[in-house]
């Protein structure tokens, strides 16, 4: 494990940021004096968004976070649109409060659960992420959340309960991408119980500082780090603690291409292209390629997962 | 025949558009972007336009038989090298931007990449397409320019193929290619019969 040290560069980062960005709010005359609260901009792209107060996590890396812009306009969120760019155009039509998740399965306490009542209880923490897309393009993001073993053991999962299941939102009226049946929706996604009892793995509330854009799948979203980004389900509505193995949304739509594990692996290729590199986003046009580290580069706070597995067969 | 050739140069111009407004999103003038990531943008773009202007070049028959303008053929040419242009930037962008010229990943990438190797196959049977294009090279071949020249329909097979090929899901924009793909060679086809037999 990474021992974490004082400020590091991307706190200084972020923090300029965070100045250019409301200076440029308030030169566009899009905000009045203080709080990033009222800001609204076309498409939703700060829409709600407020200031969360975090302190520093674990875990963080120390490379430098792609810009508010990159995080908040290049990503997929297939639930808006399938092209990188729609989730920040449409996702304004989706309504975050008042928020329940659906607690069930293989715990003591089950039930339906507020935003407030989930988030509340919990320090929130800063940790910045590499960020792998299977589609081998990367990003470094300075994630908001609640290590998901601290929010998963206020259910109380019992010891049948191997893994969790995750539900994303189904409504077409909000969500406008549902309305082609691009994927099977509801969006579901699923993690073994160790992996989602691991100190890396965070339910994601904010970013940079602030709430987490709809776009980016507000107001609750998972992230696994050394998973490819798919596994990071957005907007969740329900978590259930499940015996047997979830069958996850891309797996069930290309089994042979997306499987249920999705560990970032330079050594297995995608059938139709190569993950031993990655294009890192925000390098402009004349930036090479950077070889992917093997989960992501987590392979030492994670490899222990998944001893004795055919990381081959189990992809 | 003045205002043919006046014509000529204003679709000349209508062709460089695309590259224009690339152009002016690679600058970033007026607050234009290719976004977050360029090179995918770029590699993408131009590719969609050359497959365009093939689409495009292979239109042009039916819409000259349809609606009886026969100088519509005089653009055809101009058009098919238009569609080699832009592939030939797509081809460009991909091996110098992407891969930064690098020769092992490259044949890597043409080897074990399905869609990579039909995509490619495609560029370089255009080749002599375009290099026997001019006036001269078409008398000197006489019938066999045409039968040469039927190659664009395979071409443009695995050009559609390609785009199909590389999307991870959403499949809409890849079948509206094939829809019009097979609508013009459908035409053709039915033409062939009518005149067989």
């Amino acid at each position: 494990m990474r021992k974490h040290n004082g400020i590091r560069s991307w706190e200084i980062t972020s923090e300029s940021n965070f100045l250019k960005r409301r200076d440029f709010l308030r030169e566009t005359g899009l905000i009045a004096g203080a709080g990033l609260a009222a800001a609204v901009l076309p498409g939703g792209l700060t829409a709600g968004v407020r200031d969360l107060e975090t302190v520093a996590g674990p875990y963080s890396t120390d490379e430098k976070p792609n810009s508010w812009e990159e995080v908040t306009t290049y990503n997929n969120f297939y639930e808006f649109g399938t092209a990188k760019d729609d989730p920040q155009r449409n996702a304004h039509s989706l309504v975050t409060s008042p928020w329940t998740v659906k607690v069930s399965g293989e715990c003591d306490k089950p039930g339906d659960y507020h935003y407030e009542d989930l988030v509340r209880p919990h320090v929130l923490e800063d940790r910045v992420y590499r960020h792998r897309c299977v589609e081998a393009w990367s990003m470094v993001v300075p994630w908001v959340g609640i290590p998901m073993p601290d929010l998963l053991k206020h259910f109380a999962p019992n010891s049948n309960a191997k893994y969790v299941r995750f539900k994303t939102l189904y409504d077409p009226k909000q969500m406008p991408g549902q309305r082609r049946s691009v994927l099977k929706w509801p969006y579901v996604e699923g993690l073994t119980i160790a992996e989602a009892m691991h100190p890396l793995t965070l339910m994601v509330v904010g970013v940079y500082g602030r709430t987490l854009p709809n776009q980016n799948g507000a107001p609750l979203r998972l992230i696994v780090p050394w998973k490819y980004g798919f596994k990071g389900i957005k907007s969740i509505v329900e978590i259930e603690f499940t015996r047997r193995r979830p069958r996850t949304s891309w797996e069930l739509s290309a089994p042979r291409e997306y499987g249920f594990y999705a560990n970032v692996n330079p050594e297995v290729d995608h059938p139709r292209w190569s993950q031993a590199r990655e294009r890192r986003i925000g390098g402009g046009l004349f930036a090479a390629k950077q070889p992917t580290l093997m989960f992501n580069g987590y392979a030492d706070e994670v490899g222990e997962l998944y001893a004795g597995l055919d990381l081959r067969k189990n992809y | 025949m003045k205002t043919l050739s006046a014509f000529k140069v204003l679709v000349f111009l209508l062709c460089l558009l695309p590259l224009g407004k690339l152009s002016l999103e690679i600058a970033g003038v007026a607050g234009l972007s290719l976004g977050a990531n360029p090179i995918e943008e770029l590699i993408h773009r131009l590719g969609k336009w050359g497959l365009n202007f093939l689409l495009i070049t292979l239109a042009i028959t039916p819409l000259r038989k349809w609606t009886g303008l026969s100088w519509l053929s005089r653009f055809r040419r101009m058009l098919g090298l238009f569609a080699f242009f832009y592939l030939l930037l797509h081809f460009l962008s991909y091996a110098g931007l992407d891969q930064h010229f690098d020769l092992a990943a490259i044949i890597e990438d043409i080897v074990k990449r399905p869609y990579i190797t039909i995509g490619l196959s495609a560029l370089i049977l255009l080749i002599p397409l375009a290099l026997t294009s001019t006036r001269g090279m078409m008398r000197r071949l006489g019938r066999r320019w045409k039968k040469l020249h039927r190659l664009v329909y395979l071409i443009a097979i695995l050009g559609v193929w390609h785009v199909y090929w590389q999307v991870k899901l959403d499949t809409l924009e890849p079948v509206i290619y094939i829809t019009i793909l097979a609508v013009l060679l459908g035409y053709r086809l039915l033409l062939n019969r009518r005149f067989c037999g």
